[in-house]
């Protein structure tokens, strides 16, 4: 694998997350608890999608095939996304829509963070502009971790049932793939096992103020193959693209 | 009698009513009627336009159309809170919503068929209520006249990207075309419609403009629309669904067939064809909600204690 073909790689895994939990997050329109937080949702969705617009516009240039990053969003199958497993994981209740934004938000800032100083120019600009939205986001996910945890007896149940649900599919967030070591020695991309350490303790440390235990390590971790709550978005969100292929939009 | 004299030679010099100032109680109550059916309006708005976001055909679509539906929340958190100012809170008014004593615009109580409806929605529907925000801007309560020059701003924006969809259908594929042709048959009518009843049937009116909470009637925006859109149909090549169209010289306005009024009694009393799934949507997601607000305030309340004690 080329230096080029495995940043191709990592940039569809961070797009592809962006996209997915952007399009979950849009699912949220009209459906939040109150206005205010109705709003918050679609603007955390309006930011992950610029951020997955970005990273898979850059990762078609790294592919040399003429791809636009819409022909990357709409035109490839379930076995192509790269994306986390946890982003993909349906909007059950708000508990699990904060929870599952918590858990992501605390791991993008944190790389964010580290990619801002990468030696590749456009993925130093991406960490810094992005770094932006995701430390507003972590702002605003950790208060209602805490709001939620501290609550009432409902809230602090809901929140904990769904940080419990949710943190097996973090291991795979976590883990490092076959292709970034290179990159990651290079200094094109953060060292992802820094960033589970940190992650780790960022997490811990939120939860326990907000009243909440961490779940207990995952023994069996759920398949590694996407969900069929994927392939479902997949099919409504390519429907139009797959269904007119001739038009243009 | 005094005060009411006085109130009258007030707004007579275009000077702005504010939230302390003295005011009949119908003056008041007609505000609070308009301007929380104006919010729950950009609210329910919300639903039919929501519906597609999953589907937007591209990201930057769906990019314009995320920040387009959230616009139009933020217009609907203003308005509640112009209306707050005259003593009224936004749960009382959420209660008055589901208990259908309030209403909201009718023309959200249609479905959104295809992609194109996106285009006209923007189009016409944001079309049609800049055409009366507009004149609303000189509305004489002073908060709501403000949000009003706020809110015109963005629902320029609105309808412009709307435009481009159309825009983009109708010179699209034969099948783009139809889409954009089927959109404007559906959403034309209604368009129409969310200017109310003709001058002579308006009960209110009267005293609406007296105050001028109203500044134009009815019939005159309608007309105001129906001269700046008819042109705009034409560029595209779309044709509007009006047998009865034409252009009068002489009165230089266009000439239509009248609207079907049995149709706009129906929808107004709920027999639309969503009125009921956009109230059961509403009244559902504000029910699942309560658990969230009920921890947010119990958080609120702790911290409020906590400071105290320290």
């Amino acid at each position: 694998m080329t230096t080029n073909q495995a940043l191709f790689q990592y940039c569809l895994r961070l797009g592809d997350t962006n996209l997915i939990l952007g399009h979950r997050l849009s699912e949220m329109c009209s459906r939040g608890p109150m206005l205010e937080e109705d709003i918050a949702l679609t603007n955390f969705a309006l930011d992950h999608i610029g951020q997955a617009e970005a990273l898979l516009q850059y990762a078609g240039k790294l592919e040399g095939k003429g791809r636009s990053e819409d022909d990357l969003s709409y035109l490839r199958n379930v076995e192509e996304f790269e994306n986390f497993r946890l982003v993909e994981q349906p909007n059950t209740d708000f508990a699990y829509v904060i929870a599952r934004q918590f858990l992501v938000d605390v791991y993008q800032c944190l790389l964010y963070q580290k990619m801002q100083k990468s030696s590749d120019e456009t993925l130093a600009g991406m960490g810094s502009r992005f770094l932006k939205e995701s430390t507003y986001h972590l702002r605003h996910t950790s208060g209602w971790m805490e709001r939620l945890g501290l609550g009432t007896d409902e809230s602090k149940r809901r929140i904990q049932q769904a940080i419990n649900d949710l943190w097996p599919y973090t291991p795979e967030m976590l883990s490092v793939r076959p292709y970034e070591k290179e990159l990651t020695a290079q200094g094109i991309i953060p060292d992802a096992e820094e960033i589970a350490l940190d992650w780790l303790v960022q997490v811990v440390r939120v939860l326990s103020r907000s009243g909440l235990h961490k779940p207990q390590d995952v023994v069996v971790p759920p398949p590694s193959t996407h969900s069929d709550h994927l392939v479902r978005m997949l099919a409504e969100m390519q429907y139009l693209q797959r269904t007119y292929p001739d038009a243009r939009w | 009698m005094e005060k009411l004299h006085d109130f009258q030679r007030f707004i007579d010099a275009e000077e702005k009513i504010e939230p302390k100032d003295w005011m009949p109680d119908e003056y008041r109550a007609h505000n609070i009627r308009q301007i929380s059916q104006h919010a729950h309006s950009e609210v329910i708005g919300m639903q039919p336009e929501g519906n597609w976001i999953t589907r937007a055909p591209t990201l930057r679509a769906k990019k314009i159309l995320l920040a387009k539906i959230q616009d139009e929340g933020g217009h609907g958190l203003y308005l509640y809170s112009a209306a707050e100012t005259l003593g009224i809170s936004r749960d009382e008014m959420i209660a008055q919503l589901h208990a259908g004593k309030a209403k909201y615009s009718s023309v959200f109580n249609y479905p959104t068929l295809n992609w194109a409806d996106i285009g006209a929605i923007g189009w016409l529907v944001d079309g049609a209520a800049v055409t009366n925000q507009l004149s609303l801007r000189r509305t004489s309560f002073g908060p709501y006249s403000r949000a009003m020059l706020r809110i015109c701003n963005e629902e320029s924006f609105h309808q412009r990207q709307g435009y481009e969809i159309m825009l983009k259908m109708a010179k699209g594929t034969p099948e783009q075309k139809e889409m954009a042709q089927d959109a404007l048959n559906r959403w034309w009518w209604p368009s129409l419609m969310m200017f109310g009843p003709h001058d002579n049937q308006s009960a209110r009116s009267t005293k609406g403009m007296l105050w001028k909470i109203k500044r134009a009637s009815n019939d005159e925006l309608r007309q105001r629309f129906i001269d700046k859109t008819v042109p705009q149909a034409e560029f595209l090549g779309l044709t509007i669904p009006d047998p009865k169209l034409r252009w009068n010289e002489a009165t230089g306005h266009y000439e239509t067939s009248d609207i079907n009024w049995e149709e706009f009694n129906q929808v107004i009393q709920g027999n639309g064809p969503c009125n009921k799934e956009r109230m059961d949507h509403h009244k559902q997601v504000h029910a699942e909600g309560a658990w969230v607000r009920e921890a947010a305030a119990a958080y609120a309340a702790r911290k409020q204690e906590q400071l105290v004690e320290v």
